[in-house]
């Protein structure tokens, strides 16, 4: 069968079970959009900006737990997608991003639209590539998808030059893929697992601490698993939460920067630490030589360069978290159960005891709205269920501290790198993902100006989803840190000139709404979010409210401000 | 921990772009990088890159993980311990004025190198031999006046016997 590099390209997607890529034309890919019209089953969403479109792969590989799609023309369509590429490689997400490229023979000659996209994201792609000959970009397509989804996952980019596309020869299918030189370990050493075993036996105040790493391998009904069995409180970083549910007594909360009183105690005294799928992230450690000093710490991760590289472990397992944590279990389903349980009465009444006395907290008098009670009105709302993505800064952390979330893939957030602008183009690719859930956007009125030209993609794709703007007219969290660390010198951070955002929803063809008073809150999610379609819904809220607990930087975990 | 000087045999496919991955993780992540030496090995799909580099205990771990989790790495090999053959190629050309060309002469026998290249002005020594032997010739030489010199960086194997029982 003769096919031409577009038709082999789009062949190749769909053979690996894409059914949605998220996209924006230009000359360099004319040939492969005009092949993409010829075929409805593989879903284009056209977006209105590059980064939007890197980002709602993005979200998509993450609410759905498969790999994400984009597709952009070369040069400046290429150059903008290197923001949302740097999130998903921080965060470990699986993307496809292709790109266009000049003719083959014009690489290196400045031509027009030319930019060496593959030199600018070696350092944020887990692998990428130029195809230089039709002849390779079956065998490269599939193998750019495998490297994407396995091991630890990551962005991969392929340069597509425009002669390669128009390009005809005989389809072969490409066989299995096989790289000598990329094998990761899957399977963790059995023996690192029994000292696990006996780790869980001895220690006195063991603790949990999940990262995206579980997310990412599926292992939450391990986590949970191994917590229940051994009687073992659970913390989860940013990337983590919902691996474990947040409505469990077990549940710790958060660690680190905003981390709460109980997990950032919990972490400084207990005696074993088994960590699964985490970085140790200096947002989450504090200072390093204070993190977790009494503890000996077991760490599991499918990446080598993740263990010893910020912390020192004693007990490392190269390995995916699934089959490590579901060997773990297995090896202490032979064990004697009360053995395993141990006493664990003194830990977790201390752990409560921490909890009653400095809980999250926040006041909501009956004058301005606090951000937080809106986060927490959401989740009574939605009960819970809904996938929630957000901006960066202070809505985000007031978002993973309030929102409690008890499922894995419900919480979307541009973590590694903080990207403004990420929640939008998120929920719109976390909607594509799974439109029988309500997704929600929880953003800053910073935040959202920066990829807003993404309500149109919603719309136009008819992809409804609901944006929750915390409007405190200020660039938030780094005002936070001018009140707390710079004398209160606010400055560039007051947004005093913002746009109606009602009126701005109106514009764009979607619904808005305001709500001012702490009375409005309630009524006004609950009016949105039942709303058919697109809705903003703006909350003025307390401008110069903080997000408490704060370990400043380089603090040890203990030296919390606290309200 | 007191930084060490390492010596590491990088076994890379041959392909653009791979030197680039490597200097960019170095660069990237602020290792050194004290000498660097690349070419195609028996395979015409593989290459191999000697390099010499420093670091901490903690670093040099970092720095073998990092470079096996690039996809075109095949294997790395830190030599540092192991018995290995180490060697570098060094072209000199040194002044030689006349009341000098014996005293140059003198030096070449006694080091085994050669003259590759004689002019009115001047000798080109090439020389072959582990980083001490370059130094001492090049004292020597300096007096006469080195007008120029390329060196090709390391180039090292495990030795075969010696490695049979280490990994
Ligand atoms: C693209 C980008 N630029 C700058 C920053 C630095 N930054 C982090 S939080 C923040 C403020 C965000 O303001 P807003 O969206 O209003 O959120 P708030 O903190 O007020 O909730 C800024 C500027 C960033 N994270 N991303
Ligand atoms: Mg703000």
């Amino acid at each position: 069968m003769k096919l031409t590099g577009a038709q082999i390209l789009i062949k190749m997607i769909k053979s690996q079970g894409v059914d949605t890529i998220f996209g924006y034309p230009g000359g360099a890919v004319i040939d492969i959009y005009d092949e993409l019209a010829n075929h409805p089953d593989l879903r284009h969403i056209l977006v209105r900006h590059e980064q939007g479109a890197v980002h709602s792969a993005d979200a998509y590989a993450r609410a759905k737990g498969d790999v994400g799609v984009s597709l952009v023309t070369s040069g400046p369509g290429a150059t903008n997608t290197v923001t949302g590429i740097a999130s998903a490689y921080l965060d470990s997400v699986p993307i496809v991003v292709f790109t266009g490229q000049v003719n083959s023979a014009l690489i290196g000659n400045d031509a027009f639209q030319e930019v060496d996209i593959v030199g600018i994201t070696r350092p944020c792609t887990k692998h990428n590539y130029l195809v230089k000959h039709v002849e390779d970009l079956a065998r490269t397509i599939k193998e750019a998808f495998f490297i994407a989804r396995s091991g630890r996952p990551g962005p991969v980019l392929v340069d597509l030059p425009k002669d390669v596309m128009t390009a005809t020869i005989e389809f072969e299918e490409p066989g299995e893929v096989h790289i000598k030189s990329y094998r990761p370990t899957y399977t963790p050493n059995r023996k690192q697992l029994t000292k696990v075993v006996e780790l869980i036996k001895q220690a006195k105040r063991p603790l949990i601490f999940a990262g995206g790493g579980v997310v990412l391998s599926k292992s939450s009904d391990e986590i949970t698993k191994l917590a229940k069995r051994a009687d073992i409180p659970v913390t989860a970083s940013l990337m983590g939460l919902g691996t474990f549910p947040a409505s469990d007594p077990l549940w710790l909360g958060m660690p680190g920067m905003h981390g709460t009183y109980r997990a950032n105690m919990s972490i400084d005294s207990c005696d074993l630490m088994i960590a699964a799928g985490v970085r140790f992230d200096d947002r989450v450690t504090g200072r390093i030589e204070k993190f977790a000093p009494n503890a000996r710490i077991v760490q599991i991760d499918i990446d080598p360069t993740s263990i010893h590289k910020n912390v020192s472990v004693d007990c490392p397992i190269v390995g995916d978290c699934k089959k490590s944590l579901a060997l773990l279990n297995e090896l202490l389903d032979k064990e004697d159960s009360a053995e395993v349980l141990g006493d664990k009465s003194q830990w977790l009444s201390q752990i409560s005891e921490w909890k009653s006395t400095m809980p999250l907290r926040y006041d909501q008098g009956g004058e301005i709205i606090k951000p937080q009670f809106v986060i927490e009105t959401l989740h009574e709302l939605t009960q819970g269920k809904a996938i929630i993505t957000t901006e960066v800064g202070q809505n985000q952390m007031w978002t993973a501290q309030y929102y409690g979330f008890d499922k894995p893939n419900h919480f979307i957030t541009s973590g590694g790198l903080g990207v403004m602008g990420f929640g939008l183009p998120a929920a719109i690719g976390a909607k594509a993902a799974c439109p029988d859930k309500l997704v929600i956007d929880v953003a800053g009125d910073g935040s959202i100006q920066m990829n807003i030209q993404e309500l149109s993609t919603a719309l136009e794709a008819n992809l409804p989803v609901k944006i929750v703007i915390l409007n405190n007219r200020y660039l938030g969290m780094v005002r936070q840190w001018q009140d707390l660390f710079y004398d209160k010198r606010y400055s560039s951070t007051p947004m005093e000139c913002a746009p109606d955002f009602v009126k701005l929803a109106e514009a764009y063809g979607a619904t808005g709404m305001r709500a001012s008073k702490p009375s409005e809150v309630k009524e006004t999610l609950e009016k949105g979010l039942a709303a058919e379609g697109t809705v903003i819904m703006e909350f003025v809220v307390e401008r110069e409210e903080l997000v408490y607990p704060m370990v400043p930087a380089g603090g040890g975990l203990t030296e919390m401000l606290l309200v | 921990m007191k930084d060490q000087k390492h010596i590491f045999s990088i076994l890379v496919d041959n392909e653009p772009g791979v030197l680039s991955r490597i200097a960019g993780l170095f660069s990237g992540r602020g290792y050194n990088i004290d000498s660097l030496s690349v070419a195609q090995t028996v395979e015409s799909n593989a290459s191999r890159i000697t390099m010499e580099t420093r670091g901490d205990d903690h670093i040099i771990e970092q720095i073998i993980k990092q470079l096996h989790k690039l996809i075109n790495v095949i294997t790395v090999i830190d030599l540092t311990d192991k018995h290995h053959i180490k060697r570098e190629l060094a072209l000199i050309k040194v002044h030689a004025k006349p009341e000098h060309r014996a005293e140059i002469l003198r030096i070449v026998d006694i080091f085994r190198c050669r003259v590759v290249d004689v002019g009115h002005e001047h000798y080109t020594i090439e020389l072959s031999g582990d980083e001490e032997k370059l130094r001492a010739i090049m004292n020597l030489l300096k007096p006469m006046g080195i007008i120029e010199m390329a060196r090709t960086g390391a180039i090292a194997l495990a030795r075969e016997t010696a490695t049979k029982n280490s990994n």
